[in-house]
């Protein structure tokens, strides 16, 4: 009997994630994984924790993680990539925290082009403290604290941080994938596995934006949640490629 | 050896599955069910109930969250 999907080694077996039922964080945390693994990047690896549902995954990784205060991953990536250009700096945040408090940080860091690699995950509401409205909400969305829907005259429009950031000339990789099916999956892999690629050559910065089910806060079943972002949520943040100037700029470190 | 004259096991981690339902809803030849008894964190989890029925496509450990579902071939 030969085992077929083998277990990453750099996710702890044996330990049961707090993640609800049906989040996409799991799988997101197993690609990272794989992909360190495949890539031979672990020993080198250093992973920035968010302030948001992913803030334990510290507990589920076996390489070197940090945690940063609410926004400022890209601002500690910075620091660590800057003091030890050896390592290889992951950025993990979710919208609450890349795209509300955040901005500053991520707006800048971007701007600089700092090599450092971003991973942000988008589930449309703040998932740790209840479902609140987030500025990535779809407009219409029924949230904590919109509970009639988010009204455009009240709350704006939904915030696109990824396609703010693939206009800068310093964002070398930009792309939006979601994860609610298993070519959405293979696709993540893929982009993480480019967005990655992006860092090792020192080509600049580097953005996955990955559409994550939400099932609790959304108040769906996990399968209907892949549904509604399969219908619903790419309408707004449609997948694809944003930016890739990789070529250029190995032509012009050539 | 070709792929079709393998056999496929499909094991779930009982324990480790939170009943999201995932795997079942993208397995295409409906291998997978929900298991009537609790596991030790109170989910009802997946549990093959055709097991035979597996092609080892491999889409229920891509959609799992927890990594509970192992496939194996012989």
């Amino acid at each position: 009997m030969e085992l077929l999907n083998k277990w990453p080694i750099y996710y702890k077996k044996d330990v049961i994630s707090h993640y609800c039922p049906g989040c996409g964080h799991g799988i997101v945390h197993r690609i990272v994984a794989e992909l360190l693994e495949e890539m031979d990047l672990g020993k080198q690896a250093y992973l920035v924790c968010p302030a948001g549902c992913a803030v334990l995954a510290y507990n589920y990784f076996d390489f070197d993680v940090i945690e940063s205060a609410h926004g400022r991953g890209t601002a500690i990536a910075t620091g660590a990539k800057r003091a030890n250009p050896k390592l290889f700096v992951i950025s993990y945040q979710g919208d609450g925290d890349l795209s509300a408090i955040g901005t500053a940080e991520t707006i800048h860091s971007a701007n600089r082009g700092e090599n450092i690699c971003v991973v942000f995950i988008n589930n449309a509401v703040y998932g740790m403290t209840g479902g609140q409205m987030a500025p990535t909400s779809l407009i219409g969305q029924s949230t904590m604290t919109s509970p009639a829907g988010r009204s455009p005259d009240v709350d704006g429009y939904p915030l696109h941080i990824t396609d703010i950031v693939a206009t800068f000339p310093g964002v070398t990789y930009a792309e939006r994938v979601s994860v609610s099916s298993p070519a959405g999956i293979k696709k993540t892999k893929n982009a993480i596995r480019n967005a990655f690629q992006t860092q090792v050559e020192g080509l600049g910065y580097s953005i996955v934006e990955v559409l994550s089910p939400c099932p609790t806060n959304w108040k769906m079943t996990p399968a209907k949640s892949c549904k509604w972002i399969d219908e619903e949520m790419v309408k707004e943040y449609k997948p694809g490629l944003l930016t890739d100037k990789r070529e250029e700029k190995r032509k012009e470190r050539a | 050896m070709s792929k079709k004259d393998k056999i496929f096991t499909v094991k779930v981690r009982r324990d480790f599955c939170k009943g999201c339902g995932l795997c079942i809803a993208f397995c295409k030849k409906e291998v997978l069910g929900v298991s009537a008894k609790l596991n030790r964190m109170g989910y009802h989890p997946a549990e093959p109930v055709k097991p035979e029925a597996c092609i080892g496509c491999l889409m229920c450990t891509q959609v799992c969250p927890d990594l509970a579902i192992e496939v194996y071939s012989e």
